[in-house]
């Protein structure tokens, strides 16, 4: 009998015209509408795929995603495979969805001891799958159509795009270079944001502004009296904060990685994210956290519950135990968080020296493991071709990566659509890499030079 | 100042969940925890040493392939490819996400929107509904009707074909949401079952989501058949997969969506515009596991058939348990989930003047008085259905020995004590 019906109705399909709405999905054109959601609209390029590609396929040296080509430290890898492997099998299965208990309550401690605030870390605290997904949760949680979001330039290029499928406005405001002191390199902290002009980008649409310190591309660590510009409008405008933290124990020069959360007016507002792959290098854990009030939080747990519900249990209960064994040596001088920072100031100093010999203009960062560098001295390697919809520095990374072997990230990947042209001539490299990598990078360049200067 | 702050609409009534208040429960030792659904055996060793592997090679612990660990890919198209009797491209036609939840969730934001209609089999899995409603749609519920037989009670959908339930394929239907083998009552859907289904989703020009995680687990007479290899059936399905239900792993949360490049390239995007890539040592461990696996799927140790074996007795041993008890199981044909009707053992709970279904109630009162655990069946109706399925409990059974051991003392002395 299902048969029969099974037939009348392969039947009905073919006498029946289609009427409104697609035609099948076999990968043509559809009748009248895209098979996909209209928040996919205008988010579906990204440059890492390219270089990432590009990386893989020519570089010798590869200074370009920024993840460290060193190991995670010892400590934190013994914890892996001890959880893994040990008697209580039941750490393969699900935990605590908003987090693990052993994580959620010892970066209630950790955090809560740096912001002088007793922390609940059972609503206080939500643990993500990378500080990625931390962001995502916070855009969904509090950006609505129209809402406006201000993404200071140059930005980790996911901001806007996040911001886009929440349906929100991305609004931008540029850090601004100024002219070093004479003889003198130029450092991130010579970016500045221009107060009048980020007053000017403040509406009554405007829902968050979100803030990386230390910033990724440049290496800037927004001092105490930037911040409280930012926090003054905040409260003024009575906006949320999304500060994106991640290089939080990656700061040079004896500087002071100031929280925003931790000046006045600010507590209420802010949610803070962090990230296991970069504290403890170990990227490719994808363990991040947000904190924040639970009148922020209630809203992040709402979105992760209805989109991974739960994050991977084995690499939450070894960042516990990392967590752990930094609160018990913390500002000691064999914690962790002291000798990584030491350790890649080292290598940001051979870096700077490196491009600095060769003519390449480093802008010394204070704070992440990238480093950006002005290439104009290069220019001539690179010819500018009039009317290319692509930026000088995209198309200098390139061809650095496939005639040099050197992979590096175009500044231009930074910046938004209108604004790729501003900055077109620097090019961001990651030094979090061993010591060998690094001396190759110097060789790649100095021989690069030499060519350069010999008839 | 409270009214910036507040939460966008597109989450706007989805935060509470059934979970919160019956996983709470897990955490109490002293109770026999047969509700929420992971398994308290262990994963195979050998997927344990994989992992062990991973996590000492030194860029394992670094970022990997947005779209899904190159290794992993390739594993699963292999496995699917046999499967499916087709080629599937690994680079394409697969992305890999935090756990198929992860797959739901990339497959709904990037396939619906304001304006759709998806339809949803009831019972469901309870996240089907808020995750079409977060992606601005409305839900369109269509419940499985049963039919009790001589030899057994069974559930079916063959009531689709009548006009009562067809008419809730329309223009603004934009999918339908497909879980086979089902979460909660263990019905694996039959070919004409799938066909009847197939035949709406053609002709209203319709995506199917397949939710197949339980894919392994059937028990003897049934066969898993995935509705994509039917004709005009792979252009419009998305099938889900999970590393948590295929190798008792549910904590390292992996799951797979593949399906054909055309679709799959949206997912991509959601995914490489939500979390971008998934962790690495546990894919690589994944895709050994596989390759360990692919090898003998010829061979009846192969884990997707051994497990399955192992869980058919533990089916077999939890329904007896539950008939000896006087209690009516819905004896599932795969999956490792069990639903029984209480309503025989007439426990009153009117005086209980919570205004929740009798299921919750039930449960809770199970909990406390007998030290059992459950979960309500209510919890995966749409608000039409509850009623009808409020005398049943739904029982996980992926569970070791001695926990069977522990929920049978208890059973066997249920009449011994009255509420």
């Amino acid at each position: 009998m299902l048969r029969r019906v099974g037939l009348s109705l392969r039947h009905f399909l073919l006498e029946r015209k289609s009427c409104a709405g697609y035609s099948s999905y076999s990968g043509e054109a559809k009748m009248s509408r895209p098979v996909q959601a209209r928040r996919l609209e205008g988010i579906d390029k990204n440059i890492w795929v390219e270089f990432v590609k590009l990386a893989a396929t020519y570089s010798t040296v590869n200074l370009g995603q920024g993840f460290p080509d060193f190991p995670p430290p010892d400590f934190l890898k013994e914890a892996f495979v001890g959880a893994l492997s040990g008697e209580n099998h039941m750490l393969h299965q699900y935990t605590r969805a908003f987090g693990h208990p052993p994580l959620v309550k010892i970066l209630a401690q950790f955090f809560g001891k740096l912001l002088g605030r007793d922390l609940d870390p059972m609503t206080d605290v939500m643990v993500t799958v990378g500080a990625y997904q931390a962001l995502f949760c916070c855009f969904q949680a509090f950006v609505d159509e129209g809402d406006e979001v201000i993404i200071i330039e140059p930005f980790f290029d996911c901001y806007e795009p996040m911001v886009k499928m929440a349906g929100g406005t991305p609004v931008f405001v540029p850090l601004r270079p100024k002219a070093p002191k004479d003889g003198k390199l130029m450092s991130s902290a010579d970016w500045q944001l221009d107060p009048a002009e980020l007053a000017s980008k403040f509406s009554k649409r405007t829902k968050a502004i979100i803030l990386n310190s230390p910033n990724n591309p440049l290496g800037k660590v927004f001092n105490r009296g930037e911040l409280e510009l930012i926090a003054d409008l905040c409260v003024k405008h009575d906006i949320l904060c999304i500060s994106d933290e991640v290089y939080e124990w990656l700061v040079y020069d004896g500087k002071e990685h100031i929280r925003i959360a931790s000046l006045q007016g600010m507590w209420d507002r802010t949610v803070i994210i962090g990230s296991a792959g970069k504290t403890f290098s170990a990227t490719g854990w994808k363990v991040g956290w947000t904190v924040g009030p639970n009148r922020l939080l209630q809203h992040l747990r709402t979105v992760h519950q209805n989109s991974v519900y739960h994050c991977a249990t084995v690499a939450q209960e070894a960042v516990a135990q990392g967590f752990q064994r930094e609160l018990e040596r913390y500002g000691k001088p064999d914690s962790y968080f002291v000798q990584l920072p030491k350790e890649l100031q080292q290598k940001r100093d051979w870096l700077v020296q490196s491009l600095d010999a060769v003519g390449m203009k480093p802008i010394v960062p204070e704070g992440t493991y990238f480093l950006v560098a002005d290439i104009s001295e290069f220019k001539s390697d690179v010819p500018d071709v009039p009317n290319s919809d692509e930026p000088y520095d995209s198309r200098f990374a390139k061809w650095m990566v496939k005639n040099k072997g050197l992979a590096a990230i175009p500044l231009s990947a930074f910046y938004c659509g209108p604004h790729k042209n501003n900055y077109n001539h620097f090019i961001r490299f990651c030094f979090a890499k061993e010591e060998a990598t690094l001396k190759a990078a110097n060789d790649i360049l100095q021989k690069w030079k030499r060519e350069k200067t010999s008839p | 100042m409270a009214f910036r702050h507040e939460n966008t609409r597109r989450i706007e009534g989805l935060d509470s969940n059934v979970w919160v208040e019956f996983t709470k429960v897990a955490a109490d030792p002293s109770i026999v925890n047969l509700g929420q659904g992971l398994p308290d055996i262990s994963p195979p060793s050998y997927v344990k040493e994989e992992l062990a592997k991973a996590a000492a090679v030194d860029r394992l612990n670094q970022y990997t392939r947005g779209f899904g660990h190159p290794s992993l890919v390739k594993a699963l198209s292999q496995v699917y490819e046999r499967v499916c009797g087709r080629r599937i491209d690994p680079l394409t036609d697969i992305l890999v996400t935090v756990g198929a939840y992860g797959s739901l969730f990339s497959t709904i934001q990037a396939l619906i929107q304001e304006g759709d209609e998806v339809i949803i089999i009831e019972p469901f899995y309870d996240c089907y509904e808020p995750m079409v409603k977060m992606a601005g749609a409305k839900p369109v519920f269509i419940p499985l009707r049963y039919v009790s037989s001589f030899l057994k009670i069974t559930y079916h959908i063959k009531f689709l074909i009548h006009t009562q339930y067809t008419n809730k394929f329309n223009s603004k239907t934009k999918a339908i949401i497909l879980n086979t083998p089902h979460n909660p009552i263990g019905k694996v859907f039959t070919r004409e079952e799938l066909q009847v289904i197939a035949d709406l989703c053609i002709k209203h020009d319709t995506l199917c989501i397949s939710d197949e995680v339980y894919e392994w687990l059937v028990y003897k007479g049934n066969k898993h058949i995935k509705i994509a290899t039917l004709p005009g059936m792979w252009e419009r399905t998305i099938t889900i997969g999970s590393a948590g239900k295929t190798y008792s792993v549910t904590g390292w949360k992996l799951g797979w969506s593949i399906g054909p490049q055309n679709l799959i390239k949206h997912l991509q995007v959601v995914h490489q515009n939500t979390l971008y890539t998934c962790p690495t040592p546990l894919q690589e461990a994944l895709a050994q596991a596989f390759w360990i696996d692919y090898k003998r799927m010829d061979d009846p140790d192969c884990y997707f058939y051994s497990l399955s074996r192992e869980l058919e007795s533990k089916r077999d041993r939890m329904a007896q348990l539950l008939q000896e008890a006087g209690l009516k199981p819905v004896i599932p044909d795969g999956g490792y989930f069990m639903i029984v009707d209480v309503s025989t053992l007439n426990v009153d709970l009117s005086d209980v003047d919570e205004k929740q279904p009798y299921d919750y109630k039930f449960v809770k009162w199970m909990i406390t008085s007998k030290k059992l655990s459950a979960i309500p069946l209510s919890a995966f109706c749409g608000p039409e259905t509850k009623r009808q399925f409020e005398k049943y409990i739904r029982f996980c059974f992926i569970k070791k020995d001695g926990t069977l051991d522990a929920a049978e003392v208890i059973l066997k002395n249920w009449n011994k004590q009255t509420a």
